[in-house]
């Protein structure tokens, strides 16, 4: 009988004799050498790391949902669910929510959509490429800060969009200053910014679409909507449904762009769950209602996370 | 072949009006931040190469505002970041790619359930714990300095991207190096760190650019303007000079320059493909 071996991570499926077995032979010998102590003594630092920045507030952030601070700061008490039930009363929750959700509507879609554009015109035999590409990822490296700013400028009142909108003979635009514009104004930023990102992991999916297919359409004679729509886009589907839900999760953490551009206004026409969380927590102390919050942005946040770990992401994380 | 050709151009057409649309923010800062004071800056028509050519905003704001100051902090702050990162992934991956023991499963699905919970939504309670372990610039500047790393010292994506460099390793250089006599330790730095160098360098990059362009959480717990990150700077130059835009251009623009520079260095880290997914939400 032969015995067919791997050492490789699921050795153990091709072993005929398990005694003999490459990788149980590994494991008995590595566990000899590093013994018992030395996966928890790594594992430590960062184990520390994580529970103090990340689980315990994480289980804090609960706790606090239901404590009252807006008393007394030093000395709060617990208020149950009050936290919520004022939060689920409040028409600036609904208004914070509905403008995230959306920032989601709007973002989302333009960001699955026109990268994955971008990156079949980039992946054409064509001169050029690198500096395309470079241009178009500019945005992505430099600070959200300084991109908010370089908007805001063109934004102005008085600023260059508005002499494009006048000299087409409409009226100017008070795209940061009145309530309709405002965060439509502020989206343009985020989706401005997060071409590129998506436009290189698009770029690799293509990649990986065979060339046969192309040369088949090229020989059937189809045109170059058709080669894409029967084509690439059936291909790369799962990238697609990836960067959907990538930009889904970032478009749900937007701050410093309505911190630099807007602060929420006007009328917390801008205003995004974020930002609102912030504005309760640091400005007006109230750290319960704002814990509440939270906890609203953790659980869509996490159902969106789900989704992608369980759907597209599931070979990256397989234990 | 002449269909082909059209087509190019087509292509090139929308391309160069993409790139255009990508840097034309910040020719228009860059413009603006060269426009002396005898240049309407709200000038219609709009002039992009500036009539009333100037360095003086340059060395105005250069002047008023400690841009070393800023950028020896960033370089601390994501310098430190990084090394963290590095450090804490690499020990944290090896053991999940490669040994078996009580408890793998739970750390290995607590460190997967890390990557949904966003910072935003926790933010509140890592600003209190900071708080109550004085890693504040308050305290002193050092402890200012550890407090803007330590909640982003180790990410779940850093980890597994060290497991999954560590898993492609053959088995065989682990042995060999034990039965030469090498402890677990030695097999860990002195083997098994020099080969997942390549990812070394990703996790690096990525977490100095994340870190770098940081603002939410240094904009929460920095109270010294002499402790400010660029990114905290360039958003106070909108107090500082109020409606003065020569100066906000130009001093954005100035904090823009370094990262822009180690972007060209490193561009094929970003463009060529090979990381997609690499960079922080």
């Amino acid at each position: 009988m032969t015995v067919k071996v791997t050492t490789g991570g699921s050795g153990l499926n091709e072993c005929y004799i398990l005694e003999n077995c490459p990788a149980v032979l590994y494991n008995n010998f590595m566990f000899k050498y590093y013994g018992k102590y030395a996966p928890y003594l790594f594992l430590l630092p960062a184990g520390i790391v994580l529970l103090i920045f990340f689980f315990i507030p994480f289980f804090q952030t609960f706790l606090l949902s239901f404590m009252d601070y807006s008393n007394n700061i030093y000395h709060p008490v617990f208020a149950g669910l009050e936290n919520y039930v004022k939060l689920f009363h409040s028409h600036i929750f609904y208004k914070v929510l509905w403008n995230t959700f959306l920032y989601l509507f709007v973002a989302v879609p333009v960001l699955a959509v026109f990268p994955l554009f971008i990156a079949i015109l980039i992946n054409q035999k064509i001169r050029g490429v690198t500096l395309y590409k470079i241009l178009i990822y500019l945005p992505v490296i430099v600070s959200i800060v300084v991109a908010a700013i370089a908007f805001k400028w063109l934004y102005a009142d008085q600023g260059i969009l508005n002499y494009i909108v006048t000299s087409l003979r409409l009226k100017p635009v008070g795209w940061l200053t009145s309530p309709e514009w405002a965060l439509y104004s502020v989206i343009i930023v985020t989706i401005w910014k997060g071409i590129g990102y998506y436009m290189i992991i698009y770029l690799a999916a293509l990649m990986s679409v065979p060339k046969e297919l192309y040369e088949a359409c090229d020989i059937d004679g189809a045109d170059f909507l058709t080669k894409h729509l029967t084509v690439t886009i059936p291909h790369i589907m799962p990238t697609i449904a990836l960067v959907t839900t990538i930009s889904a999760i970032s478009a749900m953490k937007v701050f410093a762009e309505i911190y630099v551009m807007t602060k929420g206004g006007p009328l917390n026409s801008s205003k995004t769950i974020v930002y609102y969380i912030y504005e309760r927590a640091f400005e007006n102390l109230d750290l319960g209602y704002a814990s509440a919050m939270a906890v609203v942005l953790l659980v869509i946040v996490m159902i969106f996370s789900l989704i992608n770990i369980f759907c597209f992401e599931r070979n990256k994380y397989q234990i | 072949m002449k269909n082909l050709k059209v087509k190019n151009i087509y292509i090139h057409i929308i391309l160069i009006a993409v790139s255009l649309l990508s840097v034309f923010p910040f020719i228009w800062l860059i413009s603006t931040s060269l426009k002396g004071p005898d240049e309407n800056i709200f000038a219609y028509p709009p002039a992009i190469i500036p009539s009333d050519f100037t360095f003086a905003n340059y060395s105005g704001v250069w002047k008023k505002v400690d841009f070393i100051a800023y950028f020896v902090n960033s370089m601390i702050v994501a310098g430190g970041t990084v090394l963290l990162n590095l450090i804490l992934s690499a020990m944290a991956g090896y053991p999940l790619a490669r040994m078996e023991f009580k408890g793998k499963k739970i750390a290995f699905f607590s460190i997967l359930a890390t990557i949904m919970i966003p910072f935003q939504a926790i933010m509140l309670p890592v600003y209190l714990i900071t708080l109550k372990l004085h890693l504040v610039d308050s305290v002193n500047n050092f402890a200012g300095y550890v407090g803007l790393i330590m909640p982003f010292a180790v990410s779940a994506f850093g980890i597994f991207l060290m497991r999954q460099a560590f898993l492609g390793i053959p088995k065989e250089m682990e042995e060999a190096a034990i039965v030469d006599g090498c402890n677990v330790w030695q097999v860990f730095t002195r083997v098994l760190i020099p080969m997942v160098k390549p990812s070394l360098a990703v996790l690096a990059i990525f977490t100095f650019i994340g870190s770098w362009g940081e603002f939410l959480w240094p904009s929460i717990v920095l109270t010294k303007e002499s402790m400010y990150t660029l990114p905290v700077g360039v958003n106070n130059l909108q107090g500082m000079f109020s409606s003065n835009w020569r100066f906000i251009a130009a001093g954005s623009i100035l904090a823009t320059i370094p990262i822009v520079i180690f972007f060209l260095a490193m561009q094929r880290y970003f463009i060529s493909g090979e990381n997609e997914g690499a960079v922080k939400g």
